[in-house]
């Protein structure tokens, strides 16, 4: 238990508060007692003068009997313990007590010992010394008792009695004792007070630091401490709730950032495994495929040679080795996929090679009642592809959408165009520079397949990144979770700080300072920094014009991709056709046509169909 | 020579083995086969094959080991090289340790027959040559090796580096020896990629027979001999100068370079 922060917190604190009350309560009783007993001793002091003072008439006549009665009336006061007249010798002359009468005192008992403790006794002390607390028995209450001399006054040498000689000095003293029980009550009465107090003072105390202890250590601090198990465990999406806006909370979003980051980073390097053993897989499918390929391939061209007069045969025999000769193809772009190697490029048209791809299918797709309508553009310039890989593009669409339908079957619309694409919206940013010439280009952080530009966003000493989208005029830039947009925000270089906004120039949209990135031998490319404001420019491919491309639209009635797998379709390994698939036909799709510096674009609507539509440029560009 | 066997098959798959078989006897070549390394050092060392097809990947040990014995023991076979894990290492490293061709898996037939034909003429200009050495006749030359400065991929392919960081790339004259008057050049375009290893231009000679090039090195097309498309001849003419093919800007000579032999070496 004392391990916990919160119940260390409370035990200084509390510890603390003991020491502070206990001194103050200390020092309190003390000086409160003082008063007490310092008010008793006046009270005292002033009844011996007034005993004296009412006596003394009395004293000069020589009434003893009024004497002794008006003392006895005193005693008789509750408080009073004892009232006594003791005479030079040590004599009790009087006492409200008549046991005590005519009793000697000795010089050395503690009431005399003031004045007594020389052999010759003094004439004039203080009132404090004239006072003694004391006990008469150790379990009884405490008396105060105080001396009040009598001293010889020029009256008492001159009256008729001439009882006493001129040159005494004191000729007895009064000696009053006062029961202390009732100051003694309400010292220690306020001692438990007092001490009743500190205990709920430090009872409070502590409550009180416990329950903001719990609330701003404890419980934001166990939140934590769950996100780290989660995060050890392995689970990266865990997010810390918001802690407030203290260094906790700060700790937490930091966290949260952190998670990310790590999450990110386990993305990419799932990725990278995936390729790795997508190489592996290629690797040993090509060896284990290619060995079978060689006996079919062999075979079936030696056939062909020795059949040659049988035109029946040779036709048949023709497909076989022509598809396995496409089977090779294959196998080799799964490795060169795996590879990352450049297509071999020739000028062909795109018609013939849907085609010829609509040929190798046509059968199967017969089958499952699937009918292709063509709605080709005639004439369409040649492009420069890999005619075998644009192909196994071409008959993979085909073969996914067939595979959408549902059993009585559907539709697949091919069509092809020649169009012109603005590149507001299309052409990607492929190199991008702070004015320092720091590559502002993230290959960790990818918009859509592309590496974004990183920029640094400073306000009030807080750091962020965010990632602008590489293709000119799109917006899918990505935040980071505590970005704000505040008018002193900076945009900066995450290398060297250097300023990435442009001077003296506002947004024509919003008036919101403008990012401005240099892109090499491409000028510069201007974009808005206000989030959602959609203004960017880009001169030099804005000049360039228009960019002519090939586009081929396969577009199926099928029942469409849901909303959460669109976006992981072109990812290695993920299918939704169970174990049917191997997740990698997309995938390999996507490289082919990256490797053309086509794109691929995928729209779909639950059960209504899914169209693809892919752009070849017809310049093929480096 | 005694009048043995033609080729000795080493692959550990009986399917291809029979193929291959069946693929010799259309021309008539007498075969052995191994289907395991063992087996194949063993037979190496009893019997002596002109041609020898290779498999790389085999259970008891790899295709390199089979072309390290031979070298070894100084055979002079002529050795095709061909694996289903056909990747560009492979090839290149056939190459450079002696093998004259590098044929992936599949294969066609002819394909295969091209290559068992190359290799057969290769062998027998080899002998031709050593008949003529032992007869000290210098005089009669059966091919011309390229200049000292060029350096080429097996028997070949060559290349030379320019002064300006691009390359020439061409073939060498035994390998036009080995398939004799070419009818027909397939060449690439300018601007496309070829790479180490890779055919890189075929050509057909008589019987439709076609041969293909391996490029000596990585790298863009800048330019293609125009000459060599009005009159192919030039390359058997004047093969490492007039009759050049490609002028390439290479992506990798530094480290592929390592492959290659100097044209005035007479090791295969």
């Amino acid at each position: 238990m004392f391990k916990k922060i919160g119940f260390r917190i409370i035990f200084v604190v509390a510890l603390t508060s003991l020491i502070i009350i206990g001194v103050f309560a200390y020092f309190n009783v003390k000086s409160q007692s003082i008063s007490l007993i310092a008010e008793v001793e006046r009270h005292a002091n002033q009844l011996g003068e007034t005993v004296i003072s009412s006596t003394r008439y009395d004293m000069m006549l020589n009434q003893r009997d009024r004497i002794q009665q008006t003392i006895n009336s005193i005693g008789t006061q509750p408080q009073i313990r004892d009232v006594r007249i003791i005479n030079k010798i040590g004599e009790i002359i009087y006492s409200s007590d008549s046991t005590n009468i005519n009793r000697m005192v000795d010089k050395r008992a503690e009431s005399c010992y003031a004045c007594h403790a020389e052999d010759k006794p003094l004439e004039q002390i203080s009132i404090t010394e004239r006072t003694r607390i004391f006990r008469i028995h150790p379990d009884s209450n405490r008396v105060l008792g105080i001396i009040t001399p009598i001293y010889n006054e020029k009256s008492c040498w001159q009256s008729d009695c001439h009882a006493h000689p001129e040159n005494q000095k004191v000729l007895g003293v009064l000696d009053v004792s006062i029961s202390l029980a009732d100051v003694d009550k309400s010292i220690l009465k306020s001692e438990w007070n007092i001490g009743f107090f500190a205990i709920v003072a430090i009872l409070g105390v502590g409550l009180l630091i416990g329950f903001f202890v719990r609330r701003w250590v404890s419980l934001p601090v166990n939140e934590l401490l769950g996100g780290t198990k989660q995060v050890s465990a392995g689970n990266l999406n865990y997010t810390i709730k918001d802690l407030g806006d203290d260094e906790i909370g700060k700790l937490g979003q930091s966290f949260n950032n952190m998670t990310k980051k790590l999450s990110e980073a386990r993305m990419q390097l799932f990725q990278s495994d995936k390729m790795a053993s997508l190489g592996r897989l290629a690797a040993g499918v090509a060896h284990e495929i290619n060995n079978p390929l060689t006996g079919v391939l062999t075979y079936s061209s030696f056939l062909l040679k020795r059949t040659k007069d049988n035109p029946e045969f040779q036709e048949d025999l023709k497909v076989i080795v022509r598809e396995t000769l496409r089977s090779r193809e294959i196998v080799k772009s799964l490795l060169d996929f795996a590879r990352q190697s450049v297509p071999k490029k020739n000028s062909a048209d795109i018609n013939e090679i849907l085609d010829k791809s609509i040929g190798v299918i046509e059968n199967q797709l017969s089958i499952n009642k699937v009918k292709i309508v063509k709605q080709t553009d005639a004439i369409l310039p040649k492009i420069t592809v890999d005619a075998n890989q644009i192909q196994q593009v071409f008959i993979n669409l085909f073969v996914n959408a067939s595979d959408a339908m549902e059993k009585d079957g559907g539709t697949i619309t091919v069509s092809t165009r020649q169009i012109s694409v603005s590149p507001f919206g299309t052409a990607q940013i492929k190199k991008a520079t702070c004015s320092k010439r720091h590559s502002l280009l993230d290959n960790e952080v990818k918009i859509d397949g592309l590496p974004s530009l990183k920029v640094k966003v400073r306000s009030n000493g807080d750091e962020n990144i965010i990632h602008i989208d590489p293709v000119y005029g799109k917006l899918r830039n990505i935040y980071t979770q505590d970005y704000r947009e505040k008018r002193e925000t900076q945009y900066v270089c995450p290398e060297c700080n250097i300023s990435l906004i442009e001077e003296n120039i506002l947004c024509p949209k919003c008036q919101a300072p403008i990012l401005f990135f240099d892109t090499g031998e491409q000028g510069f490319y201007e974009v808005c920094s206000h989030k959602g404001c959609a203004w960017a420019k880009w001169n030099f491919v804005d000049s360039a014009g228009l960019k002519e491309s090939v586009e081929i639209r396969i577009s199926d009635t099928g029942y469409g991709i849901s909303r959460e797998d669109i976006s992981k379709i072109f990812e290695p390994f993920f299918s939704t056709k169970g174990q049917k698939g191997n997740g990698l036909g997309l995938a390999v799709i996507w490289g082919i046509i990256d490797n053309h510096n086509g794109t691929i674009n995928v729209e779909s609507e639950v059960g209504k169909g899914t169209t693809f539509t892919i752009r070849l440029p017809l310049a093929q560009q480096r | 020579m005694n009048k043995g066997i033609d080729i000795l098959i080493i692959d550990d798959e009986q399917v291809i083995v029979d193929a291959i078989v069946k693929i010799c006897s259309l021309d008539n070549y007498s075969v052995d086969t191994a289907i395991n390394v063992r087996t194949a050092k063993e037979k190496i060392l009893k019997n002596y094959y002109p041609i020898i097809i290779c498999d790389i990947m085999m259970p008891d040990g790899d295709g390199f080991q089979v072309l390290d014995e031979l070298q070894k023991k100084n055979i002079e076979s002529s050795i095709i090289m061909t694996t289903g894990y056909s990747t560009v290492e492979n090839a290149v490293n056939s190459l450079y340790k002696g093998a004259i061709d590098f044929i992936p898996k599949p294969f066609t037939v002819d394909e295969l027959l091209s290559s068992i034909y190359r290799a057969n003429k290769y062998h027998k200009i080899k002998e031709k040559q050593k008949l003529l050495s032992l007869q000290k006749n210098n005089d009669e030359l059966l091919y011309v090796s390229g200049p000292g400065k060029y350096l080429r991929l097996g028997y070949s392919s060559w290349m030379y580096q320019e002064r300006e960081g691009s390359v020439l790339i061409g073939v060498c004259d035994l390998f036009i020896k080995t398939f004799e008057s070419i009818q027909e050049i397939e060449l690439q375009n300018v601007e496309d990629e070829i790479a180490q290893g890779i055919c890189c231009a075929s050509f057909k000679s008589v019987k439709d027979r076609i041969h293909k090039m391996l490029s000596p090195i990585s790298g863009r097309i800048v330019e293609v001999n125009e000459n060599l498309k009005t009159n192919p001849n030039l390359i058997e003419k004047d093969p490492y100068f007039e009759g050049w093919i490609y002028r390439v800007i290479p992506t990798n000579i530094d480290y592929e370079i390592k492959f290659l032999i100097p044209c005035s070496s007479d090791r295969l």
